[in-house]
């Protein structure tokens, strides 16, 4: 008995131990994002609370708290405050799962990666039960426009991660990782480089965020599907929204750029005094991550938005049948040993 | 007697589960009827889970939940459902569903019966060694024993899809299709006409 308590106080320990340093990651990429953007618009960004501006996500925060939640009227109560709570929980409880280091993790499930799909699919029915709940055309739009997206490019996703699946062999994420290691040239972004782009634009659309970000296209349907919340609900969706571009990222890192492996590795540093460089580290994986995130808010500053029959066309028309083809030219490979990554 | 941990979690997702299933077919609001059945699915991956069963649990919610019910979801909210006219042929098909209900019922009882599938029949499933793999031994039964099955099915799914894609690909007059080759060949000249004239005089000077 004494053992169990002892366990659930450490499990919670480490699950507030991923949680918080992930919501001040949010609160940190929002800030990141509008400095990014304005540094690459010739402006200045938020510059005003704090040196440098490093305070306004808590700024931010602190008013979106205080504004009041309008509920509109003939909404539907329960499932309108429901919806914020649905987008948000599989963004953070997908995380369980990913290591951060060689074998420093929530939970090692020999499914992982099938786990992170599952959870990531259900982000989608936030979308669908906001847009409806809020008994507004916008919103009701904005959710169809999202929901077909997202189920569209779930396909290519779960199809380019099938390509890591039977390069990796296993479906256990820190296994995946440590079947890259060797040197930058074994990580899968080589042999898998159709399906990492395909997976990183896939993960774009599936976060609903620019180019793609159709579902909240302010120039047609005002704001989309949470165009009736305010204040803290509205605070909920974005971070959600926020989460979820962080595990996309982080997942890019883990499968494609060998999460925590160094890119030194194999390079002939062993032994100089350049050794440190070579170790496997967390700082690794966080760099790694931290690009990704960057190309995100790179594209957002890039792209106009895509129109969304060209979307549907992307999606169904040429990222699926690249990643069936490109999945069958991994299998020859892996089957035949041709290369040196298996 | 002191229930052990799984038993406690067993009998929680168990009522839920049957919650959720009275649910479906009782709530009044079809999105309702929808949104309790993914519940229902969830938490019945959550009792496929006890089973150690964790490959097939997550698939049922990555294909069931994240797929399949999400198209549902779609198609229900976007249909007007009217309550009136569905009650009005209750009394009508009534002894037709009680039939089928009989005959369901029955099937269930001579599959299920405690004749054949009992307790007693079965030895308690001992817990799985460490390591063991319910994905890895899946799939290699999938590919090694039943493999003419799997792939059986394999095909009828797939000529589902190309069934279904056929239905909705035929030529309708209400349906647009644009060509994105030909769009982006779209010239400047093709679209756009300028017009050079000299200026004009006000009349009244």
């Amino acid at each position: 008995m004494m053992d169990d308590l002892i366990w659930l106080i450490w499990t919670l320990a480490k699950i507030i131990g991923i949680a918080v340093p992930l919501i001040l990651a949010v609160a940190y990429l929002t800030l990141a994002e509008r400095k990014v953007i304005g540094f690459m618009q010739v402006r200045m960004g938020p510059n005003r609370v704090g040196p440098w501006g490093l305070f306004q996500p808590f700024a931010d925060v602190l008013k979106l708290l205080m504004k009041e939640i309008i509920l509109p009227a003939k909404s539907n109560r329960f499932l309108f405050l429901i919806a914020p709570v649905i987008t948000l929980a599989p963004a953070f409880a997908a995380w369980a799962v990913v290591p951060f280091d060689d074998g420093i993790h929530l939970a090692q499930i020999d499914a992982g990666l099938l786990y992170i799909l599952a959870l990531t699919s259900l982000g989608v029915y936030g979308v669908i039960i906001a847009g409806w709940a809020s008994n507004s055309k916008y919103a009701f739009l904005g959710a169809m426009r999202s929901a077909a997206q997202i189920v569209a490019y779930e396909i290519a996703m779960g199809f380019a991660l099938v390509g890591v699946l039977i390069a990796a062999g296993t479906l256990n994420l820190n296994s995946i990782v440590t079947a890259q290691s060797g040197s930058l040239m074994h990580w899968y972004w080589l042999p898998l480089f159709p399906l990492l782009v395909i997976y990183f634009i896939s993960g774009v659309a599936e976060t609903n965020r620019a180019p793609f970000d159709v579902a909240e296209g302010e120039s047609e349907i005002v704001a989309g599907f949470h165009v009736e919340y305010s204040g803290a609900a509205f605070a909920i969706f974005f971070l959600g929204e926020y989460a979820n571009m962080i595990l996309i990222s982080a997942l890019a890192a883990l499968m494609f750029f060998g999460g925590w492996l160094s890119p030194f590795q194999g390079l002939g540093l062993e032994g100089t005094p350049l050794d440190f460089l070579t170790g496997s580290s967390f700082i690794w994986f966080f760099a790694k991550t931290c690009f990704f995130l960057y190309l995100y808010l790179w594209f957002r500053a890039t792209f106009p938005r895509y129109r969304y029959d060209q979307i549907m066309r992307l999606g169904w028309k040429v990222f699926i049948p690249i990643t069936i083809v490109w999945l069958l030219v991994v299998a020859v490979m892996v089957v035949y040993q041709i290369g040196w990554w298996w | 007697m002191t229930m052990p941990i799984e038993a406690i979690i067993f009998y929680f997702f168990a009522a839920i589960l049957v919650g959720a299933a009275l649910a479906v077919i009782s709530v009044r609001n079809s999105v309702y009827a929808a949104l309790f059945l993914v519940l229902a699915f969830f938490t019945s991956a959550g009792i496929w889970m006890l089973l150690e069963a964790e490959f097939l649990a997550i698939t049922l919610v990555l294909v069931y939940v994240g797929a399949v019910m999400v198209l549902f979801l779609f198609v229900v909210m976007m249909l007007d459902i009217k309550v009136e006219p569905l009650k009005a042929g209750f009394a009508r098909y009534l002894p037709v569903g009680a039939i089928v209900a009989l005959v369901m019922a029955a099937e269930m009882f001579l599959v299920l019966g405690a004749k054949h599938f009992g307790m007693e029949r079965f030895p308690v499933p001992q817990p799985n060694p460490l390591g063991y793999s319910n994905t890895e031994e899946l799939g290699r039964v999938l590919y090694t024993e039943y493999y003419y099955p799997f792939e059986i099915a394999a095909v009828i799914l797939l000529v589902a899809i190309v069934a279904a894609i056929a239905l909705t690909l035929r030529k309708r007059p209400e349906t647009k299709f644009q060509d994105p080759a030909l769009q982006i060949q779209v010239r400047k000249e093709d679209r756009l006409r300028i017009v050079k004239m000299d200026a004009e005089k006000r009349a009244d000077q």
